[in-house]
């Protein structure tokens, strides 16, 4: 896995018009200016007309400017703005299907319970555990998790919401 | 068929009701709501190509007697046709092709109208929605492949969303920063009943065409201006766009501040005022790029400081204060950091700044100005043949500065940016963003539809020519007087220009030897050709093109190897500039 420099992941949350092409045209601006996409989440919004929008991705600041200004001038984003800790909250789900060992299982659920993390599904032989936290937490509850048999692992991506009554 | 019913059962429903009086009237196939909708929004013309799946369009057309079709000879001179045109009047130009290859065909132009802020609408046919993504004869997906070389593009499945749809892209092209909108039509759509309104409301709730402008902003930047003594006004395309050059000129003549430029910019200022210094950057006059080396202040106004301009960024106007007025709020600080901007229509900020700035104390700054354009001024010799520039310099003389000029790209562009001094917004064509071969004859054309009663001069390569010179039989059928000059140096001269320069003159891929007779070629398409090949007579050969009432074609033989100067090598800065052949190879 890729090292990540924090300093340099950003979260930018669009308000975009629920049409075709809409994804590819918001895409097409991060890709151009080198950005790349770590995780996106696009979903209906409150109005059906407009879907919302989350994007991570890494890449310098300055570029980043460059990048809400371009998306945010395109017809279909009604807007753009890139979110700190500070003025939003974030979740993420990840969903991972471990194998365990009938002696590592207390063990494993021991561990669910500590990051607050589920199990959704069982049989003998797999277990598939969601949990939802911040991105921070995900990471480390999947390593800790990779300490025992990983057989896959889904990650949502960053949903925020800016808080208090301004909206995202 | 099934859309057909689907709309029908519609149709009835809404004049039932009686909403509209639009709904009563005779029902219209989707390609006749789609020519009613071009005709109310005032559209002379259609530049396009006709094809399979765009004939319920082109059978509309019959019915029509408010708009002429144009029929080209090849896609890409439809949209330079439609680029010229919309140059020309301020309106926005329209293209009609075929779906596939007739629609990939305007990709260069519609990326052309792009880099130039153009309005245009591009209608391009499109199989039966049924068929779309299976790979259908003739299918390309022109929504997708055209996606970052539009400001806003369509794909309409349901005719009734013609002419909301028509009335947005028209409103969107036209609005803000211009630019081209593509609107993909697969022939069920045009071949349907449409029984929608055809003046409907639009739905653009993520388009906001600001219209007024932050005034705190503006008095912000003529804070700037307090105590400078080399101020210099940057002039773009933006006030041509913006019908600024009257207020450009107000701000000018008030401050006292000299005035250069860009390539598009022509026609903002002046070129004969005498506080212009003409076109600056990597081609424009020496004393435009001292006067911007030594500036200690910097307003661009609608210029997006692009790199022919800029050249290097660390090196860029060191020490000046750089103010922006641009309309694109993705423009501010996307290549230069400045000190002030203000986000708006050139003519509303400057027409604001204009009451809060103050004359400034700008004689020594005018004489040093002066200085330059007495030290460093264009020049070219006759001694060794025939110039190119000697030609357009005549040009320029004899049509006495009022043509519509139009330019192809390379050598031939820059010596007539730097030659025919242009006094009036649209009166210029030329390709600046992208740099377009193949663009003068066909922007030309357009441009006369457009402004029938004036002069236009097209000035062109030899190579740029023969990429789209067929549309010679749309200027001969129209009857379109458009004067071509074609400067045949039997090189691509500008690659040859920098081969020599800069590749220790190792000729590669530039030479044209093997051109046809272009007299003959314009006599073959029912044109008159006249051909120049010495400096003598050459006057009165121009005098007898601009006399002629129909096209010409003036086949000029120039020298051929003279060479653009000044000269801002790539990536360098205005430090850099070279007025003359140097005598070593430049690193």
């Amino acid at each position: 896995m890729k090292t990540k420099n924090k300093s340099n992941i950003h979260t930018i949350s669009f308000l975009v018009a629920n049409k075709p092409g809409v994804l590819v045209r918001v895409a097409l601006v991060f890709a151009r200016r080198g950005y790349n996409i770590d995780s996106l989440v696009v979903s209906p919004s409150l109005d059906e007309k407009f879907s919302r929008m989350t994007i991570t991705a890494q890449g310098e600041p300055e570029t980043l400017e460059q990048i809400i200004k371009q998306t945010a001038k395109l017809v279909d984003v009604i807007c753009a703005g890139e979110h700190s800790e500070e003025d939003s909250v974030d979740r993420e789900m990840m969903l991972v299907k471990v194998k365990h060992a009938s002696t590592s299982k207390s063990i494993i659920m021991k561990q669910a319970k500590k990051y607050s993390a589920s199990i959704i599904d069982e049989d003998e032989k797999t277990i598939i555990i969601a949990q939802i936290g911040t991105s921070d937490e995900l990471d480390e509850f999947e390593a800790i998790l990779k300490k025992y048999v990983v057989i896959e692992m889904v990650r949502s991506g960053k949903l925020v919401m800016v808080k208090g009554q301004q909206s995202t | 068929m099934k859309v057909n019913i689907i709309n029908q059962s519609k149709g009835n429903k809404m004049s039932a009701k009686k909403k509209s009086p639009q709904n009563l009237q005779k029902k219209l196939t989707g390609g006749e709501a789609l020519i009613k909708c071009l005709e109310n929004h005032g559209v002379e013309y259609i530049f396009g190509f006709p094809g399979g799946v765009v004939i319920p369009i082109y059978d509309a057309i019959v019915n029509t007697k408010k708009i002429k079709s144009i029929l080209v000879r090849h896609e890409q001179g439809a949209t330079h046709m439609a680029d010229g045109y919309a140059r020309a009047t301020g309106k926005p130009g329209v293209v009609l092709v075929t779906s596939g290859p007739g629609a990939t065909n305007t990709v260069t132009g519609i990326m052309n109208a792009m880099m130039d802020s153009i309005p245009m609408v591009v209608f391009t046919g499109q199989v039966v929605t049924s068929s779309l993504g299976k790979d259908a004869f003739q299918e390309a997906d022109m929504f997708g492949c055209t996606l970052p070389f539009v400001k806003h593009s369509y794909l309409v499945k349901d005719p009734n969303d013609i002419p909301r749809v028509v009335k947005e892209a028209f409103y969107i092209c036209n609005t803000g920063r211009p630019g081209p909108v593509l609107v993909d039509l697969p022939k069920d759509t045009t071949a349907g009943l449409c029984t929608a309104n055809l003046d409907p409301n639009m739905d653009l709730p993520g388009y906001i065409v600001q219209t007024s402008i932050n005034k705190t902003d503006v008095k912000n930047m003529a804070k700037m201006f307090k105590g400078s003594k080399k101020p210099l006004l940057l002039v773009g395309h933006g006030v041509v766009i913006a019908k600024a050059d009257k207020e450009v000129k107000e701000l000018a003549e008030k401050l006292q501040s000299p005035v250069v430029n860009t390539l598009l910019g022509k026609g903002g200022f002046p070129e004969t005022h005498p506080l212009s210094l003409g076109m600056l950057g990597m081609h424009g006059t020496a004393y435009a790029n001292k006067a911007l080396v030594n500036c200690d202040l910097v307003l661009s106004i609608g210029c997006r400081w692009d790199d022919r301009i800029n050249g290097n960024n660390d090196e860029f106007c060191i020490g000046a204060k750089k103010l922006h007025i641009d309309i694109d709020p993705a423009e501010i600080g996307k290549v230069v950091n400045v000190d002030a901007a203000v986000v708006g229509d050139a003519r509303l900020v400057v027409k604001e700044l204009i009451k809060h700035i103050k004359p400034l104390d700008t004689k020594a700054w005018i004489q040093e100005c002066d200085f330059y354009k007495k030290e460093f001024p264009l020049h070219y010799s006759t001694e060794k043949g025939l110039p190119a520039q000697y030609i357009i310099d005549q040009i320029y003389k004899i049509s006495k500065g009022k043509a519509l000029v139009s330019t192809d790209v390379g050598q031939n562009q820059m010596w007539s940016s730097q030659f025919y001094k242009i006094d009036k917004r649209d009166t210029w064509y030329s390709s600046g963003g992208l740099g377009t071969m193949g663009v003068g004859l066909p922007a030309a054309i357009g441009m006369q539809f457009g402004r029938p009663k004036d002069l236009v001069v097209a000035i062109v390569g030899d190579g740029g020519f023969q990429m789209t010179a067929q549309e010679l039989t749309t200027a001969f059928i129209h009857k379109l007087p458009v004067k071509v000059f074609i400067l045949d140096n039997k090189y691509l001269g500008m690659v040859r220009q920098w081969q020599e320069l800069f590749f220790d003159n190792r000729l590669s891929g530039v030479d044209l030897t093997g051109n046809p007779d272009f007299v003959k070629l314009a006599e073959a398409y029912g044109v008159k050709g006249i051909r120049i090949s010495s400096v003598k007579g050459a006057p009165e050969k121009i005098k007898a093109a601009f006399a002629h009432k129909g096209p010409v074609v003036v086949h000029c033989e120039v020298v051929k190897c003279g060479n653009v100067f000044p000269m801002i090598p790539a990536g360098k800065s205005a430090y850099h500039m070279i007025v003359e052949p140097p005598k070593t190879k430049i690193k």
